[in-house]
């Protein structure tokens, strides 16, 4: 476990800083030149429309895709210059919620938050489970430990997967998509539950997301992949984008059209 | 107040004190209580809230707590179950807000009623039971898929069967052109083991020749058909069932039925006719491979004359033999695309339920295929061919 305690850290060193980044499938540029800072208790968004990248974006910061160019810097550094132990210490310190929850369906949810927690800790078994059925409560799935992903709805096996994402307690949650397939009361809870995380843990969220609700009720940085330029127009308060903002398609986004 | 436990390296380890006055119990928290660090046990807790008179109160006190983690909560929650069992109320106000406003979301969804998995241990009887109800489910579906597969043939002889003929014949390739490189490797070792095994009991009574017999017959009548029946049970029934699998993960097929396509027809189908076409050939391909592999041993080894040992294949192997390899691979056909399309159309909607539609898939392709042997070789002796 990471010993050196978060009043310790530098407060200011940003969580995450992405300079000059270019992401591409063979000779297909989907965005180049991103430059961004997620600073620490960030509620970041990653906004754009369909198919513009966002979730290859998520992909190139948690590292399942290399950047083919620019750089991704943690505050330990960059996954790809990293050892491989000290690639595995950033991981373990981040949480990632895929789209469709991604539980291993073999397991029971308990099993499933308690894989990594009996892999990287030295914990009872008793105190896994405590801990398993803490997070589940805290997704609002008390009592639904011995459930195989199979056996709840689309909704659930989401929360389930932030119970997941949460499981060690990680200080940057990346989120692809949570609300998606939510109806708008436990999407509103869903993001209630991420105001409260990043309050009482002091997290740091990055979310994909294109749900303007949500961006405006929880996001206080963001940045705007831009589909036609395939680069970022904006970055900053959502908020204070709608109000100042002039690139038009970034307009168009986060006024539903209608500008 | 606090003091560190003797004999701890570290001066922050969490400690609690448990105080008691008059009808309230304070629990003083202070360290770190994080997951690095040992965690009082719980046992004190419980006397003192065991304690008659019974306490009324439970209060926290988390002034002197410098850090913690999600194990912390799982252990307030703890000490709150406790507390709940036995009628305390419980204040939380003493802790860190950030963890006092968790456990509180923690408690605020009520946790399902009965929910959580009763283990019950069955009697003999009731598993006996449950074993024969479970069998008796498996042979209706097992029939209804049978009838389905009945009315989708009876669909295509009327030509009314809805699929895509470029997808059939991009499954005729499958099961064909990119099966022929193992069914040429396996046919000609088959033919290569028989030819030595033979050869080794002929030449000592000088009937080499009889070879050529041997390795003829055995590889036309059944093996040419077995080996292509296995090969393909484990390449191209496996493939099905795990293609039909993952559809139904995905929801394709239940696409495919809103949109008035029947599945059958649309997916199992065709694979069929694939298999079906398919299987004698394969199985003709595999005879010749085979009589390869023992040609190479009885002209190579046992010296025999190539064109006697062609010719003698051709005289002492009756064709009735041809026909009976041919009826045993087309059946093959039918079983392993049947096999592989129903454990794949069965299948859970999870990744563990594809992996096990596509082991079941196979062990039934196999079984099948031995049992159907079996019964076509007794077959075979009563009518006398």
């Amino acid at each position: 476990m990471n010993a050196i305690l978060p009043a310790m850290q530098d407060a200011e060193a940003p969580a995450i800083q992405v300079t000059n980044l270019t992401m591409a499938y063979g000779d297909f540029v989907i965005m180049r030149d991103l430059d961004f800072t997620v600073n620490r208790g960030d509620v970041f968004i990653i906004m754009g429309g369909s198919g513009c990248g966002k979730s290859t974006l998520l992909r190139v910061l948690v590292g399942l895709k290399p950047p083919a160019a620019g750089k991704v810097l943690f505050r330990e550094g960059s996954l790809w210059d990293a050892t491989p132990d000290g690639r595995d210490a950033i991981l373990r310190r981040s949480g990632i919620l895929y789209q469709s929850g991604a539980l291993f369906s073999s397991m029971t949810l308990a099993e499933n938050i308690s894989l990594p927690l009996s892999q990287y800790t030295s914990l009872t078994p008793k105190e896994i489970r405590e801990l398993a059925s803490l997070k589940l409560a805290l997704v609002g799935l008390a009592g639904f430990e011995d459930f195989y992903p199979s056996e709840i709805s689309g909704g659930m096996c989401k929360r389930a997967g932030l119970a997941r994402a949460m499981a060690l307690d990680p200080d940057i949650l990346f989120l692809d998509e949570p609300s998606a397939g939510l109806d708008p009361v436990s999407a509103h809870l869903l993001d209630e539950l991420i105001l409260e995380l990043r309050e009482s843990l002091r997290a740091t969220f990055v979310v994909v997301t294109h749900e303007l609700a949500s961006i405006f009720a929880i996001g206080n940085n963001s940045v705007f992949l831009n589909v036609e330029t395939r680069t970022m127009s904006a970055s900053g308060d959502p908020k204070e984008l709608l109000a100042h903002a002039t690139d038009p398609t970034l307009r168009r986004f986060l006024t539903r059209g209608k500008e | 107040m606090t003091k560190s436990p003797s004999g701890s390296p570290l001066a922050d380890n969490p400690v609690r004190t448990i105080a008691r006055a008059g009808d309230t119990l304070t629990l003083t928290l202070s360290g770190v209580w994080r997951m690095d660090r040992p965690f009082p046990d719980l046992g004190p807790v419980n006397q003192a809230l065991a304690q008659l008179p019974a306490p009324a109160r439970l209060v926290f006190d988390g002034a002197g707590i410098t850090g913690w983690d999600s194990l912390f909560l799982a252990q307030c929650r703890a000490i709150l179950t406790l507390a709940g069992a036995r009628g305390v109320a419980v204040d939380l106000a003493g802790l860190p807000p950030g963890a006092h406003s968790l456990i509180e979301l923690a408690q605020k969804v009520p946790e399902r009623q009965g929910a959580a998995r009763k283990t019950t241990s069955l009697s003999f009887l009731e598993h006996l039971g449950n074993i024969g109800l479970g069998v008796s489910q498996a042979v209706l579906n097992l029939l209804e898929f049978l009838g389905d597969v009945t009315l989708a043939c009876v669909a295509l002889a009327q030509g009314r069967a809805v699929f895509q003929r470029s997808q059939l014949v991009a499954l005729i390739y499958q099961a064909s052109v990119e099966a022929l490189p193992i069914v040429s490797l396996i046919s000609l070792l088959v033919g290569l083991i028989l030819a030595f095994v033979g050869a080794i009991q002929l030449s000592q009574f000088g009937a080499q020749i009889y070879v050529s017999t041997i390795v003829g017959i055995a590889m036309i009548r059944v093996m040419g058909a077995i080996m292509t029946g296995i090969i393909m049970a484990g390449r191209t029934g496996a493939a099905y069932a795990a293609e039909l699998g993952t559809m139904q993960v995905n929801e394709e097929i239940d696409a495919l039925k809103t949109f008035g396509f029947s599945p059958t027809q649309f997916l199992v189908l065709p694979r069929m006719i694939a298999l079906v076409l398919i299987m004698p050939l394969l199985c003709i391909y595999a005879d010749l491979m085979g009589i390869l592999g023992g040609f190479i041993v009885g002209v190579f080894m046992l010296k025999i004359n190539p064109v006697q040992y062609l010719t003698h294949t051709w005289q002492s192997v009756p064709l009735a033999n041809f026909w009976i390899g041919i009826v045993h691979s087309t059946i093959f056909g039918i079983l392993v695309a049947m096999a592989g399309c129903y454990r794949g159309m069965r299948c859970g909607r999870s990744a563990l339920g594809v992996g096990q539609a596509t082991t079941s898939a196979v062990v039934t392709s196999i079984l099948a295929i031995i049992i159907a042997t079996a019964l076509i070789t007794v077959a075979c002796n009563i009518i006398g061919v």
